[in-house]
């Protein structure tokens, strides 16, 4: 019995955008399975009266000062993008047909 | 001796001195990249003539009396998950192919900054992910030690450059060991600086508070004028170090490690760990104390728990980061034919433009991370960070440094763990934890196994900001060992 399931997966998938075949999802269920159970193993440490570390350095909200700087121009901020219109990024519709 | 086998302190020299030019220089790697890539095929984008330009503006700097470091003129390969403005930066993923930066990183300026020559970007698993560089979508880099085994990963493609001469220096970047890693199984020096002693700007991200950036060289020393050339404070990262830079070029030059205290871990050895590895490792162990350690056994017992905690934040970071993948902005867009929506079209992309392994990551992460899950997987991940970090900090009280081999076995053949991803993630089980600490750590090449005469890396830990110790415990190892072989290990490899 896997510890994830294929429905679950779907699921992860479509948390992720990410477009998986039938195919995948049996695949990654399999394998998904597998490293879950394996990274399960972080139960074993008794941590309960230790503080989590989100990172190696104590450090707490860096700021740079409020200044004008410099910044990319439009051409070179959208040089990159797969589709422009007017100085702008173009997307494909971002509302429901109901909207 | 031939342009490609001097060490890149010798041709920093002999390009200040005037006795040779940096275009000269340039030549003669591109030229041996041209008769070696056929065969390991470490390089994605190469273009001569940018890099001749490169060379020629050197030149030109140092005949007009500009004073530039040890390095001016030495060439580089650049690990292709650092943004370079004048060459494609693609991280090895389809996502990404073709697409070019409008800036520069942090490491990369800091590189030409110095007047290091980039000859070009190296292969990678995709977006860092992996211990093979099996995972790039354009090809696998091969082991010159042996081209039908990896040559490590993720920055495989940085590690075989420098093993087989054709660059002398070269960046990567360790999240958990894609520095040391590939070091270690191609017989040459990397370096993971202390989290934060080197710029994450500009570099592709996979696990924010874990990536760093590091050098790859033939030799202690190089990797010390490397790691100098483009370490320190940097406004533009939130988690870079305001501290001066570790001596690390001077710590190189010391190479003395009479009267340290140098601990070995218990627990990295036993089963899985190759027993070439382990002869090596012990030898090595004996050497130390010879040339005047004081060598004591250390525990760290929760470090067997490191790759568990490093499989659930890791992944856990990349959901988040590889979020920006959206098709929207830059990168590959499929599937946009006018009647999908942008969820639609960025969900086709994104499953056409990430490999397997990323796509594991990505929804591993989302599971770790999500309700119901979050306090049981995620949450004690990052407690276990904690209760690693303060087994560093006991064992940093007892020694000056830690020692383990760098990865339990030799370079593995190709394919071998390629569709069994926890046999993978086993390679990176003795360098993980410095990457949860954010320690400084070191693999230096310390023999060949016996079963398959493979190169075997010694790994060197040091605390926070200690790694000028890395540097000369490592030091010290060379030129013991180069002394007993007549040459650096490198001498052993077959030809090409």
């Amino acid at each position: 019995m896997s510890a994830i399931t294929r429905d679950e997966v779907a699921h992860l998938a479509r948390l992720s955008r990410l477009a998986l075949t039938d195919d995948e999802l049996d695949h990654y269920a399999t394998q998904l399975g597998a490293i879950i159970e394996s990274v399960a193993k972080v139960a074993e440490v008794a941590a309960e009266d230790v503080p989590p570390s989100s990172h190696a350095l104590p450090l707490t909200n860096v700021f740079r000062a409020d200044e004008v700087r410099p910044s990319l121009t439009p051409e070179q901020a959208l040089s990159g993008a797969p589709a422009v219109e007017d100085d702008r990024f173009r997307v494909p519709r971002i509302l429901g047909e109901e909207a | 001796m031939s342009l490609i086998h001097k060490t890149a302190a010798e041709l920093g020299a002999l390009i200040a001195a005037g006795e040779v030019s940096s275009v000269e220089v340039a030549e003669a790697h591109l030229d041996r990249m041209a008769e070696a890539e056929p065969k390991i095929n470490a390089f994605l984008h190469v273009d001569r003539e940018t890099t001749l330009a490169q060379a020629r503006v050197v030149d030109d700097r140092l005949r007009s009396g500009e004073r530039l470091g040890p390095l001016a003129g030495v060439p580089v390969a650049h690990k292709d998950i650092f943004a370079t403005r004048d060459m494609p930066t693609t991280a090895a993923s389809k996502i990404l192919e073709g697409w070019r930066p409008p800036y520069d990183a942090t490491v990369t300026g800091r590189l030409r900054e110095a007047g290091l020559v980039i000859l070009g970007k190296t292969n990678l698993d995709e977006f860092a992910m992996g211990s093979s560089t099996e995972n790039s979508a354009y090809g696998v880099t091969r082991n010159p030690w042996d081209l039908t085994r990896v040559p490590g990963g993720s920055s495989g493609g940085s590690s075989a450059a420098v093993a087989a001469y054709e660059a002398p220096l070269s960046t990567g970047t360790d999240t958990g060991g894609s520095i040391r890693q590939p070091a270690s199984v191609t017989g040459i020096v990397g370096m993971k600086p202390t989290y934060g002693g080197s710029s994450r700007y500009g570099l592709i991200a996979f696990a924010s508070s874990l990536d760093t950036p590091g050098p790859f060289a033939r030799n202690v020393l190089d990797a010390a004028l490397l790691q100098e050339a483009f370490s320190g404070h940097d406004p533009l990262d939130s988690t870079s170090i305001d501290a001066p830079v570790p001596s690390v070029v001077e710590a190189a030059r010391t190479a003395d490690v009479a009267g340290m205290r140098i601990g070995v871990v218990k627990e990295f050895a036993g089963e899985g760990y190759q027993p070439g590895v382990l002869a090596r490792f012990h030898e090595v162990v004996q050497l130390l104390e010879s040339l005047g350690a004081k060598v004591v056994e250390v525990s760290c017992p929760s470090f067997a728990t490191a790759l568990p905690a490093y499989y659930l934040i890791a992944p856990s970071e990349c959901s988040s980061n590889l979020a920006r993948f959206d098709a929207m902005r830059y990168g590959l867009r499929v599937g946009d034919d006018g009647t999908r929506s942008a969820e639609e079209v960025m969900a086709l992309t994104r499953a056409a433009g990430f490999g397997p392994e990323v796509k594991r990551r990505i929804m591993l992460g989302t599971y770790a991370l999500s309700s119901g899950y979050y306090d049981a997987y995620y949450g004690q991940a990052q407690k276990v960070r904690t209760v690693i970090s303060r087994e560093f900090e006991a064992a940093f009280h007892q020694v000056d440094a830690l020692v383990s081999p760098t990865t339990p076995t030799t370079a593995f053949p190709i394919g071998e763990r390629a569709d069994d991803p926890i046999a993978m993630y086993l390679a990176d089980l003795c360098t993980i934890p410095s990457n949860l600490a954010g320690n400084a750590a070191i693999s230096v090449p310390c023999g060949l196994a016996d079963e398959d005469g493979l190169p075997v890396g010694l790994q060197i830990m040091a605390p926070v900001l200690g790694d000028d110790r890395c540097y000369r415990v490592g030091a010290a190892v060379e030129k013991a060992l180069e002394s007993r072989w007549g040459g650096g290990l490198l001498s052993k490899a077959p030809a090409l």
